[in-house]
């Protein structure tokens, strides 16, 4: 764990009188994996949104890979390259291809042409286990295959942190697997990633460290083996034992 | 005597429909059918309107609806996008425009744009053709506006969030992610607006023309004239329904297709 790669700094967030995030400090090391918890609404998905701008927070400061994206200066066009995100509910360019769910981000934001960013999808769909899926379009696709071309999307821009936000959490269960094992070998392979989930499973297993937040606020942050298995705060046990048992 | 609900229901239907074949057996036998031939579809009159009607007036109408139609879109995309934008005056100006021209009868506007403006600043339009097509196009800009509005919104919020995400500025997250998928929306909606366009054209004839810029309805009227006859305006009438029923039954065709393809 050497230098951090996403920082932030007395992050608040509101929505009109709704104060979602109320000063969180956080900063997350380069090839660091690092699960969020929480109940719903306690802010880890706004956290997350935060990170790369798509909610703008009311105050404290926001850095990736050395940018201050919160600097009124800052090109967020630019510094968003930085980091790619996978949503909940895929979202997918449902009048694009997969290939060129992939490529278009390339050809236009890059400016790369179009041969070698074929060949740059090509490579992540194989790495995602989709390679025959090229030509498809994404209403062809189950939610798991979906997902994954996703997260081939995201990569394609070569961030330098992923930003996962409750991706297995509209799946049918079945599917949810498939998808875990690709965020697992992403982690495995040294992406610094930032996992909002529910999948205790692969918090315990995958994650380096795992904070949890509620109401706005980090209650509790150390190894997945002492958070999820001997929490220390009383509203992560109750979280825990809620999550858990079902 | 006792029934139940369902018999009563049939007596009742049985009722209305004796009526209804009552009342056209006796209209049948009323009219003068003879004279209304004669006078509606005189087949001496309907060949005379031919080929001028297809080659001359047809041709008009499809001129006017075309520049009248791609006027329109350009403007209602432009429109749509302003009023959707984050700036005020942009937002304001948008809804100032559409507000006005919707609420404006064609005809008045036709004429203020055809008439006034020449009257008042001296201009003259370059020919008629561009001052018919011109005001229609405005008009037409107003009414696209709200349905190109209308699809961008219905655009799923996350694909705004994905293009962003992935480092496109919001000009370029527009163009190439949400007014493409916006558009397969609005395609039904829009062959309609096309539709009500080909007949607005009927319209322009009030500011004047020239023979040969005639369009179909003011062609139909003027052979009222010459033949004295009611026949012309039937030829013109069919002429458009042939150019219409097409067409909205594309759009009606388009919009079960894209019912059963979004789940």
């Amino acid at each position: 764990m050497s230098e951090p790669l996403v920082e932030l700094r007395q992050l608040h967030k509101s929505f009109g009188d709704n104060h979602v995030l109320r000063g969180i400090d956080l900063t997350v090391a380069k090839g660091e994996v690092l699960c969020i918890i929480g109940p719903s609404g306690s802010g880890k998905s706004t956290l997350l949104r935060c990170v790369n701008m798509l909610e703008q927070p009311t105050g404290g400061q926001v850095f990736v890979a050395g940018v201050e994206l919160t600097h009124r200066d800052c090109d967020i066009d630019k510094a968003r390259r930085a980091t790619g995100m996978v949503f909940q509910q895929f979202n997918l360019f449902s009048h694009l291809s997969v290939r060129d769910n992939i490529t278009i981000s390339l050809r236009k934001v890059l400016k790369m042409k179009s041969t070698d960013a074929n060949a740059r999808a090509d490579a992540l769909l194989n790495r995602v286990g989709l390679a025959d899926k090229a030509s498809a379009y994404p209403a062809q696709l189950s939610g798991g295959q979906q997902q994954r071309v996703a997260i081939a999307r995201a990569l394609a821009m070569e961030p330098s942190v992923m930003l996962f936000d409750e991706a297995t959490s509209a799946l049918d269960p079945e599917l949810v697997g498939d998808v875990l094992g690709v965020m697992r070998e992403l982690a495995e392979e040294g992406m610094t990633m930032l996992v909002v989930t529910h999948e205790m499973g692969f918090a315990r297993n995958v994650a380096d460290r795992v904070i949890f937040m509620d109401g706005g606020v980090i209650v509790e942050e150390g190894k997945p083996a002492q958070v999820i298995n001997e929490p220390r705060e009383e509203r992560t046990k109750k979280f825990l034992a809620n999550v858990l048992e079902n | 005597m006792n029934m139940s609900r369902r018999q009563r229901l049939q007596l009742v239907r049985g009722g209305i429909y004796a009526l209804t074949i009552a009342a056209l057996a006796l209209l049948i036998i009323s009219v003068d059918w003879g004279a209304l031939g004669g006078a509606l579809f005189k087949w001496e009159v309907v060949q005379k309107q031919f080929p001028d009607i297809l080659t001359s007036a047809l041709r008009n109408t499809i001129i006017f609806t075309i520049f009248g139609f791609i006027g329109g879109l350009s403007l209602g995309l432009l429109l749509a996008i302003m009023r959707l934008s984050k700036s005020k005056p942009y937002r304001w100006f948008a809804a100032t425009y559409i507000e006005i021209l919707r609420g404006i009868p064609l005809l008045v506007t036709l004429l203020i744009l055809g008439f006034g403006i020449p009257i008042a600043t001296g201009w003259s339009w370059p020919n008629p053709y561009v001052q018919g097509a011109v005001p229609l196009a405005l008009v037409a800009g107003a009414y696209i506006a709200e349905t190109v509005r209308a699809g961008i919104e219905a655009v799923p919020r996350g694909q705004m969030e994905a293009a962003r995400s992935l480092g496109m500025s919001y000009t370029r997250a527009m163009v190439t992610v949400i007014i493409p998928q916006a558009f397969r929306i609005i395609v039904p909606p829009l062959t309609n607006e096309f539709v009500l366009l080909i007949k607005d054209t009927s319209l322009i004839s009030v500011l004047g023309v020239t023979e040969r810029t005639l369009d179909l309805a003011r062609f139909g009227r003027n052979g009222v004239n010459d033949s004295a006859n009611a026949t012309p305006l039937v030829v013109a009438g069919l002429v458009y329904l042939a150019l219409t029923i097409p067409l909205t039954q594309l759009a009606a065709w388009m919009e079960r297709r894209s019912k059963v393809g979004r789940r």
